[in-house]
């Protein structure tokens, strides 16, 4: 692998917060030198950086994907590409598919299958219960020696708060992190979207916010009692802040995820029965964006996530009620994200550390950061290119995106997986 | 609390240990001098137990034991009905199968059956916490808790302490690891009770899942990782897990279990000296402890458990017998 030398970009790098013109050498896949003075050597291949920006690689904590089990709907292959295109450097994956990711033999697949096809860094995340039946918790501590990097019950939450007790209680042995969605399935049941007067009028049945928040309440209580490590995942609702708020004051190992989706969009891309803004959690009102977003830019929520679920157009081009939830995500998570840096709602470094250094922390990773030593997973981007989304040249097996015909700034120009260029524009 | 260990071995050792107490429910119905007492006495009584001595006393003579086991433990049971019958004692063996229990009579109603036969002393194990002090209330006799639910188990901590100093020669000061399933363990709450009582430095580790509420005001260090709560253990006694406890409700699996909380010669190793390690049986070979190290006669203090256990349950009767008497003479 040939060093490389990046001259003049605008270096943004939330874990030391440096926002600076320099250079980055890259050697033997880390990062060897940084900064205004870091000299070119003379063997190495020169990418001139002036007006462009270096930031770390994306670490995106939730990535669906259909192998094993699904693979017409996404591989490793395919969503390492996507991935990559996207900025995406790192993907922790899901365990909901078929068979589930509840045994130590298939964390080592998806770890041997990641490195040899996916091209960018593949993590698996492990089912949280046996077959995801919210029942029997799995063997936390084996799973984690094999690789498995975040426990989750996908988007099954765990109705019994005994089980969920004990596995938050269990895990904190051995400092694993729970990923949880904070639903109530009884009062989710049955929803497609937002409870609200717009749903009511379209005719749409509602999943209201209670449904997030009361679980939310329940789940950082039993953080607290239990002294475990809990995400909740995918948060979409303004109340749900609240009891996050309180625990986390309290001290309790409690964090939140939010989808780029939930802060970028609210319930009104409904308005046309499109199938494409069916999300779940729902998306919900302007206020409840809203109050994401100050959510973010206080700390609150701790990591942005892709959320993305590839679906095939069988899944998705059929009634509002039957369609499928989700969307295909990995390519518009940054610029999308950026959406909110043109538009001064988040601050830059904010945003970046939400999908670079906070999620590798928690998730104890050394990747997410521009620092000597580091792994170069890197990103090189045009950070005010406009451009227009077109959902078609995706490379995600699945096309669905709600950002389709939109316009969006900011570029991705180039990719880098421990020093090794993974896409170029 | 005085150093009081050769006072109590000395001289006191000849005679019947002395307690306040007519029954024996808990340690906490014991001073420490109560326990060393006891230890000390059942020392004596160790050559008559393993043989080297004539086989039988009279000190009970003419007194009734009644064994009263709702729970089926052919192991403390028959302690107990050793230690009766060398002691001279009458021995009453009932157990739930034989008796009206099974026929829907109560604990209340089997207690004053029970009574009517004026035993002397009473053995009762029974599933559920503080049956033994239910049954101390109803009765005129002695009462030792053989095992309450997840309550306590007194006699098998003290055969443990018994265990310990003849191995080792002292309890105080000695640093004593108790791993596995302390929430359902009975044997664990009287060992902390006693073992600190006597001195010795208690650890607990457990899953967190198996740690009560309130664990860490027990006056033990609790740790979750053999790694971290194994090194300078100078003994190390594994309890007993039920295997329906391991399917995923506390523990995932029984591998998982075995794998870090299991003790093999591997975790063993991590005390780091030369380390004892007992269990209070029965064991689950293969789950909570390796059938190389229960069975490695340098380490391992199983058997010698059982042996103590005869020792230390005459101690017990004949305390509480002679309290027994010493009522009656007042009456």
């Amino acid at each position: 692998m040939k060093p490389v030398f990046i001259s003049g970009a605008r270096i943004v790098d939330p874990a030391s917060r440096t926002d600076a013109v320099g250079n980055v050498f890259v050697e033997g896949g880390v990062i060897a030198e940084i900064g205004a003075k870091a000299k070119a050597p003379q063997n190495a291949e020169i990418i001139d950086g002036a007006g462009k920006t270096l930031i770390p690689g994306l670490v995106d904590m939730r990535v669906t994907i259909g192998e094993p089990g699904a693979e017409h709907k996404e591989t490793l292959k395919s969503a390492g590409r996507a991935a990559a295109a996207g900025g995406v450097t790192t993907m922790v994956v899901m365990p909901d598919t078929d068979p589930v990711i509840d045994d130590v033999s298939l964390v080592d697949f998806i770890k041997r299958r990641g490195e040899a096809r996916a091209g960018v860094r593949v993590l698996p995340s492990a089912a949280l219960t046996k077959h995801l039946d919210g029942e029997q918790m799995t063997e936390i501590g084996l799973l984690a020696e094999a690789g498995a990097v975040l426990f989750s019950n996908g988007s099954r939450p765990i109705v019994d708060s005994r089980v969920l007790r004990r596995a938050l209680s269990y895990s904190s042995a051995f400092g694993a992190l729970i990923a949880h969605r904070p639903e109530d399935p009884y009062l989710a049941r049955g929803g497609v979207a937002h409870e609200s007067a717009l749903a009511a009028r379209m005719g749409l049945a509602g999943i209201p916010a209670a449904a997030e928040y009361i679980f939310a309440e329940r789940d950082c209580s039993l953080a607290e009692i239990t002294g475990g490590r809990l995400l909740l995942d995918m948060i979409s609702a303004a109340r749900t802040l609240e009891p996050l708020r309180r625990a986390k004051a309290a001290g309790v190992k409690v964090h939140a995820s939010v989808s780029v989706h939930h802060l970028t969009l609210n319930e009104l891309e409904l308005n046309d029965y499109r199938t494409f803004a069916k999300f779940s959690p729902p998306l919900r009102s302007e206020d409840d964006r809203q109050a994401l977003i100050a959510g973010l830019r206080a700390g609150l929520i701790d990591v942005v996530v892709s959320g993305h679920d590839p679906r095939p157009p069988e899944e998705k081009r059929l009634p509002f009620d039957e369609a499928a939830f989700g969307a295909s995500a990995l390519e518009t998570l940054l610029p999308a994200l950026l959406s909110l840096h043109h538009n001064d709602d988040v601050p830059l470094m904010d945003l970046i550390a939400a999908v670079t250094s906070r999620p590798a922390d928690l998730l104890s990773l050394p990747q997410g950061r521009l620092s000597v030593g580091a792994p170069a997973d890197m990103v090189l981007l045009d950070l005010d290119a406009p451009f227009k989304f077109d959902a078609e040249k995706m490379l995600s097996k699945c096309k669905n995106s709600p950002f389709d015909a939109r316009l969006m700034q900011g570029r991705v120009l180039r990719t880098f997986v421990g020093g090794e260029t993974v896409y170029a524009a | 609390m005085p150093k009081s260990e050769a006072t109590a071995q000395g001289d006191t050792a000849l005679a019947p240990a002395v307690v306040r107490h007519r029954h024996l429910l808990s340690i906490d119905d014991l001073t420490r001098f109560e326990a060393e007492a006891l230890i000390a006495r059942a020392e004596t009584f160790i050559p008559l137990v393993e043989g080297r001595a004539k086989k039988k006393t009279d000190t009970l003579r003419g007194r009734t034991l009644i064994n009263l086991f709702f729970e089926n433990s052919t192991r403390t049971q028959s302690s107990f009905e050793l230690a009766g019958k060398r002691m001279g004692a009458d021995v009453v063996n009932m157990s739930v199968k034989s008796s009206s229990v099974a026929k829907g009579e109560t604990l209340m109603d089997t207690a004053a059956t029970l009574n009517a036969m004026a035993p002397d002393l009473l053995v009762v194990r029974h599933g559920a916490s503080g049956a033994a002090r239910l049954l101390a209330r109803k009765v005129d006799c002695s009462v030792i808790n053989a095992g309450d639910g997840t309550h306590e188990h007194p006699t098998q901590a003290l055969l443990d302490a018994l265990t310990m100093k003849r191995a080792l020669g002292r309890v105080e000061g000695l640093t004593v690891a108790i791993c596995g399933d302390v929430l359902h363990s009975r044997v664990a709450r009287s060992n902390v009770r006693l073992l600190s009582l006597l001195g010795a430095n208690v650890r607990l580790i457990a899953p967190p899942t198996l740690l009560p509420a309130g664990v860490r005001d027990w006056g033990a260090d609790v740790f979750t990782s053999m790694k971290a709560g194994l090194p300078g253990a100078d003994v190390v006694m594994m309890l007993r897990i039920q295997l329906e406890r391991m399917q995923g409700g506390f523990v995932p699996s029984q591998r998982e279990f075995f794998w870090f909380y299991g003790l093999d010669a591997e975790k063993l190793a991590l005390t780091g000296k030369d380390t004892l390690v007992m269990h209070p049986g029965p064991m689950n070979r293969g789950i909570e402890i390796d059938s190389a190290v229960a069975d490695d006669k340098a380490v391992s203090l199983i058997e010698r458990q059982v042996r103590m256990g005869v020792a230390l349950r005459m101690a017990v009767l004949e305390a509480l017998a002679a309290h027994a008497s010493n009522e009656g003479a007042a009456a």
